[in-house]
């Protein structure tokens, strides 16, 4: 493999595994924010018990995502810094702002909110983890909106001097309809991802007996929100991929395996065969399908790789602009199966669990447990797809990746580089899972002291945590 | 002034806040085997640091995006040309995080003995490197030309380990020691802080010995000015100063004026350098300067509008966190060293380990 392979190797290893953590910091920051400002309304200890014991599993969780996110900022130096020379101008801005005002709400409050139980009143302790999961979602914004900027460049100009793009407009990059859409589908994945989380560990809960009172509640707030999510998701992707047909119309036929401009375009659902446009030897299609998603129109055009493939040659020269096909068509299907696998879930968990009842079925404890990685392998190939499918590009139609590498990376050093990551990574979710693994098995707390409740003799309040 | 000297003004004050902030977080993590003794006491140092470690490291995350966005060539080359300090520092930075947030979860001694192992190498990497790479840069690296007026890193690791970077490094080292010993003094109380108390002045006078040593070195044979010269000085009042308030028990003018010294030391650093962001040592033609490496006038003025507004904002609610957590602390406040730990309860230890 030369520095290009192993450059884009490395970056796909560590995003991808940030991106394990990072749905779930932002959707469960919200649900425990959720859950505590039930208890506070309540005065019901069920959602403090739920806070404390959700609380713990997203600190393990969100731990793994902040020291995974530094490598994220630095990549883009170290391995890429000829992209980074190219897009400075307009990409550097938003991972500023995005450190400015989302990294230090979520950092300070939530330092706040887990010191702060036994130094803060109720109601501004409440506010720290309102400000923190506030904080996660800004951040997503804004990084968001600096690869929307890869997938679809506007509000710029080439200045061929420099060879690099210049900003022209600010909130026109930042509120462009790439960012928008790709941010409000991202944020519904988040949710779908924590939904996911909190029903699957309480459905296991409620099934072994521990704090059923809780897990319960906490499953039936888990379910409602993966099926929201869900919804949230299918319209979001359904405008992305409108979006995408007109951006990038490459990606769209590579998700679809779609060799020749079709209209009406049928949906592959599943295809057995190879994908390199000669006939396949088992499909399965839905008629029209394609062309209802990407144009709304039962009979809408939806164009091909061949045909695009000699478009880009005449717009850009010769080249091969096909991203790989397999890796898209698959990438797409998975995202959206998965997806579906957790909604379909919530669905049975709710109609197993309906007016009080408790399934005694030791599967249905053991499947609830895998039910968290399904949105977690859905986000992977979500991005698998998105990222690849952009392929040769890495900055749509301006930069092709293999331009954007740093011109002094070496293979040894990329390659050292991206041994010792994978290597430490690997320990480091084994060491993570471990945690979680025994967060889950000691259950939500049977009692939680009022941590507000002042003690009279000493006047004080219950010790918060330490260290 | 132009829009490029304020941006390279504000990163200044950026990796000021870095040095002031994780620095003591640093010289904590250094320093916890020599000041906690035992268990419960381990558990109080790491309680100082517990709130306020996260949002301390993002000042370095923002001085990294803020450099971006600004300075797209320094980054780029500077990143992409330390490439083996900047690795070496990110795992230090993951495994001491994690160590951090990991250690106390779970009651074997052995398995938090081993934590704190990393929490020491991930203070002690950082803590070094960041003053090889600050001295590095003042003191000029080879660079080359490349197409459409690029400039890239034209030399290996071992280059970066000169006499001067390494006692570079070695102040940044002492300094951050001595920075957190200070910052111990001030948190603390009872044997830990009476043991932070007595390291912090021959620490102190080992830093002061370097500093003294490495500001002239870079006064005399790099800085092009001599009003320079005004931080050299004032850098060793402040010192001394924060030697003499530790001395008479003024531990929080202690921790200020270590603090001072440590903005005045990167203030100084960045004033030698300027204009040049990443000086060439080989052929001063090549040197990036705020100029050549800036983004355009528009990019500055976004941002500059964005960080006049929330600068201050964040800087009002992470002074008042530390306000919040301004209390001492003392072993006497874990109550039980396993306390928190997710063991499962045949593991739970039965007798206490004090």
């Amino acid at each position: 493999m030369d520095v290009l392979d192993l450059s884009r190797l490395q970056f796909g290893v560590t995003t991808v595994y940030h991106f394990l953590f990072v749905p779930i910091t932002i959707g469960l920051s919200f649900l425990v924010a959720g859950m505590q400002t039930a208890w506070v309304r309540t005065n019901n200890e069920k959602w403090l018990r739920a806070t404390k014991f959700f609380g713990k599993i997203f600190l393990i969780n969100f731990a793994m995502g902040v020291v995974t996110g530094i490598v994220q900022e630095f990549q883009f130096g170290m391995n890429w810094s000829d992209f980074s020379r190219f897009v400075g101008d307009i990409f550097g801005a938003p991972l500023a702002v995005e450190g400015l005002l989302a990294f230090f709400l979520e950092s300070v409050f939530l330092g706040l909110w887990i010191f702060g139980w036994d130094r803060l009143p109720k109601k501004l302790h409440l506010a720290t983890i309102w400000l923190a999961a506030i904080g996660t979602m800004l951040s997503a914004y804004f990084i968001l909106a600096a690869n929307s900027f890869m997938q679809h460049p506007t509000a710029y100009t080439f200045n061929s001097a420099t060879n690099r793009v210049e900003l022209t407009n600010f909130f026109e990059m930042l509120f462009q309809d790439t960012a928008k859409i790709t941010f409000w589908h991202t944020i519904s994945a988040a949710f779908i991802t924590a939904g996911a989380v909190v029903a699957g560990i309480s459905a296991w809960l409620l099934v072994r007996g521990k704090s059923p009172d809780v897990a319960r509640s906490t499953l039936k707030l888990g379910s409602i929100t993966i099926l929201v999510a869900a919804a949230s998701l299918a319209w979001s992707g359904d405008s992305q991929a409108r979006i995408m047909v007109e951006q990038q119309p490459m990606k769209m036929a590579a998700a679809e395996a779609l060799y020749e401009t079709s209209a009406p375009a049928p949906f592959s659902i599943f295809t057995i065969g190879t994908l390199d446009g000669s006939e396949p030897i088992f499909s399965l299609d839905i008629p029209h399908g394609l062309s209802l998603l990407a144009t709304h129109t039962l009979d809408g055009e939806v164009q091909g790789i061949n045909n695009l493939q000699a478009q880009y040659e005449e717009q850009f020269g010769p080249g091969n602009y096909k991203p790989n096909i397999p890796i898209a068509y698959w990438g797409f299907r998975f995202m959206i199966g998965f997806g579906m696998l957790a909604a379909v879930w919530a669905v049975y968990a709710l109609w197993a669990t309906r007016k009080q009842r408790t399934p005694k079925s030791k599967w249905f404890a053991r499947i609830a447990l895998t039910v968290p990685f399904l949105p977690l392998i859905a986000n992977s190939f979500g991005w698998i797809f998105t990222e690849m499918g952009r392929q040769p590009w890495v900055v749509f139609g301006l930069m092709q990746t293999e331009n954007g590498v740093s011109p002094t990376s070496t293979a040894g050093l990329v390659g050292t580089s991206l041994a010792i990551f994978t290597l430490l990574y690997g320990i480091l979710a084994v060491v993570e899972f471990d945690l979680i693994r025994r967060a889950v098995i000691l259950g939500p707390p049977e009692e939680v002291a009022d941590p507000f409740l002042v003690d009279e003799e000493t006047g004080e309040r219950p010790l918060s945590i330490t260290y | 002034m132009d829009l490029a000297t304020v941006w390279f003004i504000l990163i200044a004050v950026l990796w000021s806040g870095y040095f002031v902030l994780e620095g003591f977080d640093f010289g904590v993590g250094m320093l916890m085997p020599v000041v906690a003794k035992n268990e419960g006491e381990r558990r109080a140092v790491l309680t100082t640091l517990g709130p306020l470690w996260d949002g301390n490291e993002v000042w370095l995350i923002v001085a990294g995006g803020a450099t971006f966005a600004a300075f797209p060539e320094w980054y780029a080359t500077m990143f992409s040309g330390f490439y083996i300090p900047l690795l070496l520092i990110l795992l230090a930075l993951i495994v001491r995080g994690v160590a951090f947030e990991y250690r106390s979860k779970l009651s074997n001694l052995k398995v938090r003995r081993r934590y704190d192992v990393m929490i020491w190498i991930g203070s002690f990497l950082p803590a070094l490197l960041w003053g090889v790479a600050f001295a590095n840069i003042v003191r000029g690296i080879p660079l080359k030309a490349a197409p459409y007026g690029n400039i890239l890193y034209d030399g290996g690791f071992f280059n970066l380990l000169n006499p001067y970077a390494l006692i570079g490094g070695l102040t940044t080292l002492f300094l951050f020691l001595t920075h957190g010993a200070v910052f111990l003094t001030l948190k603390t109380s009872g044997s830990i802080h009476d043991r932070a108390k007595k390291i912090a002045t021959p620490l102190g006078i080992i830093a002061a010995v370097l500093a003294v040593v490495f500001l002239v070195w870079t006064q005399v044979a790099y800085s092009d000015k001599a009003a320079t010269w005004i931080m050299v000085v004032a850098g060793a009042l402040l010192w001394v100063g924060a030697i003499v308030a530790h001395k008479v028990g003024r531990d929080g003018w202690a921790f200020i004026l270590s603090a001072a010294t440590l903005v005045g030391a990167v203030a100084f650093l960045f004033w030698v350098l300027f204009p040049n962001v990443f000086p060439a040592s080989n052929d001063p033609s090549l040197s990036l300067t705020i100029y050549n490496a800036s983004s355009t006038e528009y990019t500055l003025q976004v941002m500059t509008i964005v960080a006049l507004i929330f600068t201050p904002v964040v800087l009002i609610y992470q002074a008042w966190t530390y306000w919040i957590f301004r209390k001492r602390i003392s072993a006497d406040v874990i109550p039980s060293p396993d306390e928190g730990s997710l063991d499962y309860p045949e593991e739970r230890p039965s007798v206490q380990v004090g």
